[in-house]
């Protein structure tokens, strides 16, 4: 298995006049060919702006600092303008959280669809017509070529979601990060996108980043998890090894939390505090001021330290291998 | 324009925003070119060198000459004189006058008007509100010149025509954006705590509502200043409105424009400059005053 | 749709009813419909047939029948100057009055729009503070103070434009038109863009407005995200959600356009049907200013139809309504 992505040390922060806030420290992270990775964290973890730093469409204020985003060995925090342009849908294709907003209402999907394919290659109008086809009965849109002509507002919101996937797996991409694409939707519909997303990446051998707060999504769907805590991941691992055996007091909180069906009656499990503003963040373990285990030793940043030889930790304190 | 950005949520005490205003240099310089100009106007039977309408006062043989020119009687025409012979800066003075006056008067007008309409509407709702909406919606559908084209034609010239028809132009505008202040304002918990306290809807609607829509009334009426005064200037460009005998800024232009072609620029150029300042000067100070009073826009 | 356009179409014929009343009101009621419809020079004798001919001595309800009739078959009335009926003479003048409005049009949106997205791309540049600074100039000066500048620095000292009248015209489908001959595009340029300024400026606020509220949404992420070229992007995918706001204010703003260009017409003596009405207004011929006002306002309803149709071509939302399949 050769590795897709390798992200090394990567650095994001906010620049403005009146101080910079270091948003992302230190992430790094790989996915193979064919890997699912998931990513998952609280909002403002920082997760969905790891995804935007992969692809580099962050939003100024904001932009990478330090660190390498090698994709199959070549950076592309190097790259120029343009060259990044072409990376951007061939190569690395991305899915957005909620599809109402991510196709653009006033274009018919064919348009859309046109466009994202005639931005890597010269495709005559005929040959797009027919690839769109096919891409969005890969998806199982039901009627395909009706479909085309339609506008985003009159498909339903899972419909939105499989022509955003179908457009993302277009040029047959390395790697797809998802971004949270499943919680706009209802729970039925995501069972089906989950499924459907799974497959395809199975089928070609894409890598893809599946990025999310859910940890029940990522269970079913995920082959490795990394879990971020304001702005660092501190825990990364095989989904299994990190769920049934979490070393980071932070995934042993968030697996508490979620209910479970013994769970009626009792009191649902909470972690104390909430996770401290980017402008706040304490010296050290930022999860520090809210863990059980905190010693003198975490106002000290702790390094993220391998446990297995699948398994990564950020902790001076790892749980060890406690059951559920 | 939406009804959130038409109400002002205004952060401050007066004094604080007077100071807020006052940090921004463009808003103090349009504040004092205004004002300076209101000077100007309202002095002008003082200032003026000369009653460019007193025919006692003027000579035939001074006309077209350049500014800087001298009379027969040691006047220096600062400004030039015009066809008729009259001292330009004197005329240029009680043009400001004369429009200046049409404005602000029937601004104030349409704004007392506009206001109780829509102070009515949005404290009466029901088949009032939609009806005077309604009109206020035809109304504001119409272009202003138009309007006031089809008025002044059928009234024929006069200074009450022309305000008459500034304040039908403007009215609807104020009505409007009133009735969404109040409607938002008679929202509020303080409006149902004085209801609650039997006091009278009138003492309601004038005691406490009205004073929280000041803001946006302050705001409208600087802008809708800045329209009429261009508006009368059009008008009496045309020759409808304001008789010959009260010539405001607008019929100074238009009996210049004659003689732009044969290079006697001062009889239009100069009031037209004029007019220029104190236009721009209200909707900066409009702008201004929106910016200070209603942040978030 | 064609449920909309139905809708739409009957509520411009009552608003329209309801405009001839006001008309007739105010001409008929108001107004002393024996002196506008008199010449100046009319005496007793004269003046007593005048009210007998026009049936000003019957009851109003049926004198504004008679003119709602009248109105319907085209008739407003005969000239006093030109001793023809005035809507000829309208329709006669009116292709100057289009030509002048849309060629200000056009100057508008090839200008303004460029323009308001440079300002909209980088805000805080220098050339955009300076675009808003001239759109809001643009937007404050007086119509009628701009031309007075052009004709002055254009005309006067510089030589290069002519200030009055249309230029050489041609024949298309009965129609005279003169942006078709180097001449009269010649004398056309001036007028037209002293016309424009306002929707320019308007379009170039509009424009700005759009650009910072569009390009920061989640689809124009999505299409950089799937690498189409920033070119396109602009042109199309941000392009046609900014112009539906842009189209319906241009729209409701049309109407004032014509009415200014009485004003640019009447500086440029550009010979369309401003210049009519402001000459009608001088010799006082009230059939021709009551004839002129009647059809403005007429025009002035099928625009805002016209533009509601538009509106609901470009946003597909509006047309095809919320129905996901």
């Amino acid at each position: 298995m050769t590795a897709v992505l390798d992200v090394r040390d990567l650095d994001t922060s906010f620049v403005s006049p009146s101080g910079t806030i270091a948003a992302l420290q230190g992430v790094s992270l790989t996915v193979n060919t064919g890997e699912i990775l998931g990513l998952v964290g609280e909002s403002g973890s920082g997760k969905s702006l790891t995804g935007f730093s992969i692809n580099r469409l962050i939003s100024p204020p904001g932009k990478v600092v330090g660190g390498q985003v090698l994709l199959h060995g070549q950076d592309v925090l190097t790259l120029g303008e343009e060259d990044m342009r072409q990376l951007r849908g061939r190569r690395i294709a991305m899915i957005f959280q909620d599809p109402m907003m991510t196709l653009n209402p006033v274009l018919r999907i064919e348009t859309q669809m046109y466009d994202a394919l005639s931005a890597h290659e010269s495709i005559t109008k005929t040959k797009a017509r027919s690839r769109a086809i096919a891409a969005l009965d890969e998806v199982g849109i039901p009627a395909p070529e009706d479909r085309l002509r339609s506008y985003p507002h009159q498909l339903s919101g899972g419909m939105r979601q499989r022509v955003a996937i179908a457009i993302a797996l277009l040029h047959r991409p390395d790697l797809i990060i998802a971004d949270e694409p499943t919680t706009a939707l209802d729970v039925t519909i995501q069972g089906q996108i989950l499924a459907l997303v799974q497959r395809l990446c199975r089928d070609r051998g894409t890598a893809l980043i599946w990025i999310t707060h859910d940890l029940a999504v990522v269970a079913g769907i995920a082959d490795r998890l990394a879990v971020m805590y304001a702005g660092r991941i501190v825990e990364i691992g095989g989904v299994d090894d990190v769920l049934d055996n979490p070393a980071h007091p932070y995934t042993r909180g968030l697996i508490d939390s979620v209910p479970a069906r013994g769970t009626r009656g009792k009191r649902l499990n909470q972690i104390p505090g909430r996770m401290p503003a980017l402008t706040d963040l304490p010296k050290g373990c930022a999860y520090a001021p809210r863990c059980p285990r905190a010693t003198a030793a975490c106002e000290a940043m702790p390094a993220i330290e391998p446990i297995s030889d699948t398994c990564a930790v950020r902790c001076f304190h790892p749980l060890t291998g406690e059951a559920s | 324009m939406s009804l959130t950005s038409s109400v002002p949520i205004v952060a401050g005490s007066p004094r604080d925003l007077a100071k807020r205003f006052m940090s921004v240099p463009s808003a103090v310089i349009a504040l004092a070119v205004f004002l300076g100009f209101c000077l100007l106007g309202f002095g002008a039977p003082l200032i003026a060198p000369q009653n460019p309408y007193d025919l006692r006062q003027v000579d035939i043989l001074d006309s077209l000459l350049p500014p800087g020119s001298q009379s027969f009687t040691g006047m220096t025409y600062w400004l030039g004189t015009d066809g008729q012979g009259r001292d330009m800066l004197s005329a240029m003075l009680y043009g400001i006058r004369i429009s200046l006056i049409v404005g602000l008067l029937s601004g104030f007008l349409a704004l007392i008007f506009g206001t109780m309409v829509g102070l009515v509407a949005a404290y009466r709702r029901g088949w009032v509100d939609t009806l005077l909406m309604r009109i206020v919606d035809l109304q504001l559908s119409f272009p202003t010149i138009l309007v006031a084209l089809i008025l002044l034609v059928i009234l024929g010239r006069g200074v009450d025509k022309i305000i008459f028809a500034l304040v039908v132009v403007q009215w609807a505008y104020f009505a409007r954006t009133v009735r969404g202040v109040a409607l938002v304002e008679g929202a509020r918990e303080y409006v149902d705590a004085a209801r609650g306290l039997r006091l009278g809807g009138l003492r309601i609607l004038l005691g406490h509502i009205l004073p929280n829509c000041l803001p946006t009334m302050l705001v409208v009426a600087t802008m809708q200043m800045a329209m009429a005064i261009s508006l009368e200037a059009t008008l009496s460009f045309l020759g409808l409105g304001l008789p010959p005998t009260r010539p405001s800024l607008g019929l100074l232009i238009a009996n210049g424009f004659d003689y732009l072609q044969s290079g006697r620029y001062w009889i239009s150029v100069l009031p037209g400059l004029v007019l220029l300042a104190i236009i721009i000067s209200a909707n900066v100070l409009g702008d201004r005053l929106r910016d200070v009073l209603n942040p978030r826009l | 749709m064609a449920e909309f356009i139905i809708k739409r179409v009957l509520q411009a014929l009552l608003v329209l009813l309801v405009m001839t009343v006001l008309v007739f009101f105010g001409v008929n009621v108001i107004g002393n419909p024996v002196y506008i419809f008199a010449s100046s020079e009319c005496d007793q004798a004269c003046l007593t047939k005048i009210i007998a001919d026009l049936g000003l001595d019957r009851p109003v309800w049926e004198q504004y029948l008679v003119f709602l009739g009248n109105l319907l078959q085209g008739d407003l009335g005969n000239s006093f100057t030109h001793g023809i009926p005035a809507l000829s003479l309208i329709f006669e003048r009116l292709p100057a009055t289009l030509e002048l409005a849309f060629a200000a049009l056009v100057l508008a949106l090839v200008i303004g729009l460029p323009l308001g997205m440079r300002a909209g791309l980088k805000p805080e540049a220098f050339s955009s503070r300076c675009i808003m600074a001239f759109s809001m100039i643009g937007f404050s000066l007086p119509v009628f103070w701009i031309g007075l500048i052009m004709i002055l620095v254009f005309s006067v000292q510089l030589g290069w434009m002519p200030s009055i009248g249309r230029g050489d015209t041609v024949e298309v489908f009965g129609t005279e038109f003169s942006f078709l001959t180097l001449n009269g595009l010649h004398h056309l340029a001036m007028p037209a863009f002293t016309l424009s300024l306002i929707m320019m400026a308007m379009v170039i606020r509009l424009t700005r407005a759009g650009m910072r509220e569009v390009l920061f949404a989640d689809y124009i992420k999505f299409a950089r995200a799937n690498g189409i070229r920033e070119r396109r992007i602009l042109s199309t995918h941000v392009m046609k959600n900014i112009l539906i706001p842009i189209v319906t204010v241009l729209g409701m703003e049309f109407g004032g356009v014509i009415a200014f260009a009485v004003v640019v017409e009447s500086i440029f003596s550009w010979p369309g049907v401003g210049k009519m009405l402001i000459d009608a207004i001088g010799v006082l011929d009230r059939p021709l200013i009551v004839a002129y006002l009647i059809f403005v306002v007429f025009m002035f309803v099928i625009l805002n139809l016209l533009v509601d149709i538009l509106y609901s071509i470009l946003d597909p939302r509006v047309r095809l309504g919320d129905s996901p399949t």
